[in-house]
């Protein structure tokens, strides 16, 4: 700080009004009205300071960064134009990619400063290279499976946790010894290779259910990894981006682990997919109702409001443009249309939300599980597509069934239920859902787009008639 | 710099709390795409990866140059494709009022 140039107070105003910008950023996503006006003041921030950067004294050499900046945004744009339904895989990416990013600066910032690395300093470099290592190959894990190019079957086998546990217990104690003796250099490739083997096995035993819980916690690792990267560089306005990203992915594994009813140490110690119930044992034929899209089709024009709960089955099927027809030929009826929306509904938090507003359904119609939860005993029909153990009420009343506790959307509360499903089949836990066998349920067993596509036609049929 | 990293250390803090009151105010609605953006605002790091590219290194320049240009090639590629995605999610979420007769 001893010669500080003109340009250097200019740099450092640009990195000022950045960081005002980006945290000015999150503050106006918090509406839809102005969440626009975010994405606007983070590109602002983030141009001032990639500008202040480059005018940077100590830099003497632009090819490479103008080659790497023009490479990368080629890379970007088509990342940017990725389908809604990739969004998660998409998502997962790009956490790997900002891991990859901290984690080599990290290295090579060892071995620029190797061997005089003051403790704390050197704390900070290990914890930066520890986490983006794991969160690099364990995001790279994660997109994998999102985009089934690996297996989403959970793959566990007996002390899979003391291994995992274990391994990155060696990393930490390793880097603890170079904290202490900076000087062996050689060691520091193990706080790299050990966490980016940790990041895989993390994933291996992780199944798609769980995918929402997994990319914000390694969204949160990837924005801790970045914090301490800006402890390293000395740069206040990557510590402020890295603790907001930390902060945000943070919260939404607190609210993904809560939706899902697993503690969050749980979560935290990467346990997902264990709580695989053996309860498939005796399941009787009960008797079921079911019905014909003509007769769905006559329940909800005669009904005043109705609540459709989307699941991932929704989005898989495609339907969610047949949904979009559905509620505008309800609504032109004069029937109320919302929509309960279960925070893991989808891939990852608010997926299933983008998924409605890209079919051109208003957000205002969009609601929450806490939002819609206690208007179900005024609904006429709750139609449920492709959702299954997010509207089990086994959850709430029966203490023995392995998703009791777990937050749901309390569809058998209303007039009639139907359930747009392939067949009987359980959900993803294996769990039978007692609502199926309700009396005032009916199946709708069929393809969701080209069932809900029935009923569309069956209502306009009706309107013609009329 | 021992002085640095304890202000360092108040900045992390105080970040995190702004992060955890800013960020428990966005809307479920809007996860995905706070996500997505969070994600880009990360990328902030490229300006750690340009001064580590760029800058004069006594020892060790080729390696900093090589894992500087990759790490720039990685962020880089975050910063636009998260602000595009971003950007496109939420023009698509439109308010049910005047859109339709």
């Amino acid at each position: 700080m001893n010669n500080f140039l003109a340009s250097d107070y200019l740099i450092e105003i640009t990195y000022l009004l950045a960081t005002a910008l980006f945290i000015l950023s999150l503050k106006w996503l918090s509406s839809p009205t102005t969440a626009r006006r975010g994405v606007f003041a983070g590109e602002i921030g983030m141009f001032l300071a990639i500008v202040g950067t480059l005018l940077h004294h100590g830099i003497v050499e632009y090819k490479w960064i103008l080659i790497a900046l023009v490479l990368g945004s080629i890379i970007g744009v088509p990342l940017g134009k990725v389908a809604m339904t990739a969004v998660p895989q998409r998502t997962a990416l790009s956490h790997a990619f900002g891991a990859l990013c901290v984690t080599l600066v990290g290295t090579a910032e060892f071995y620029l400063r190797a061997p005089d690395v003051p403790p704390f300093m050197m704390a900070v470099l290990s914890m930066e290279v520890i986490l983006g290592s794991l969160t690099f190959t364990g995001s790279l894990m994660a997109a994998g499976k999102l985009q089934e190019v690996l297996p989403q079957r959970p793959i566990t086998y007996k002390g899979q946790n003391l291994v995992n546990l274990g391994s990155l217990g060696v990393a930490v104690v390793i880097a603890g010894f170079l904290v202490a003796h900076p000087d062996k250099t050689h060691l520091f490739p193990l706080i790299i290779a050990i966490p980016l083997a940790f990041g895989v096995m993390m994933i291996i035993p992780i199944g798609g259910a769980d995918m929402p819980t997994v990319i914000s916690l390694l969204n949160s690792y990837a924005g801790l990894s970045a914090a301490a990267m800006g402890f390293v560089i000395n740069s206040k306005l990557l510590i402020v981006a890295g603790a907001l990203d930390g902060a945000s992915g943070f919260i939404l594994s607190v609210n993904m682990s809560k939706a899902m009813n697993r503690s969050f140490t749980n979560v935290l110690f990467g346990a997902f997919g264990q709580a695989q119930a053996a309860t498939a044992g005796a399941v009787e034929a009960r008797p079921v109702r079911s019905a014909t899209p003509e007769e769905a089709a006559g329940i909800l024009a005669a009904a005043n409001k109705v609540v459709i709960v989307p699941g991932y089955g929704m989005a898989v099927a495609q339907a969610q443009h047949k949904v979009r027809e559905l509620y505008d030929s309800l609504t032109k009826k004069g029937v109320e249309v919302r929509f309960g929306i279960h925070p893991v509904a989808g891939r990852m938090p608010g997926h299933m939300n983008v998924l409605l507003a890209e079919a051109d359904i208003p957000y205002d119609k969009l609601l929450d599980m806490d939002e819609i939860n206690g208007d179900f005993p005024q609904t006429d029909v709750a139609l449920i597509i492709g959702a299954n153990d997010v509207t089990n009420p086994a959850a709430r009343t029966d203490a023995s069934s392995p998703i009791y506790g777990m937050p749901i959307l309390d569809v058998d509360k209303a007039r009639t239920v139907m359930v747009i499903k392939r067949s009987m089949g359980a959900g993803f836990a294996g769990i039978e859902n007692p609502l199926y066998f309700m009396d005032q349920t009916l199946m709708l067993f069929g393809d969701a787009k080209s069932f809900v596509g029935n009923i569309v036609r069956e209502l306009s049929g009706n309107s013609h008639g009329a | 710099m021992k002085l640095d990293l304890v202000t360092s250390l108040y900045v992390f803090m105080l970040a995190a709390f702004i992060g955890f009151e800013v960020i428990r105010r966005v809307s479920p609605l809007l996860h995905t795409p706070l996500m997505s953006l969070t994600n880009a605002l990360d990328a902030i790091a490229v300006v750690g990866a340009i001064i580590l590219a760029g800058e004069y290194h006594a020892h060790g320049g080729t390696m900093a140059k090589i894992l500087g240009t990759i790490a720039i090639v990685a962020a880089t590629s975050n910063i636009v494709g998260g602000f595009l995605i971003t950007d496109r999610m939420l023009r698509m979420f439109k308010a049910s009022g005047p859109r339709k007769p």
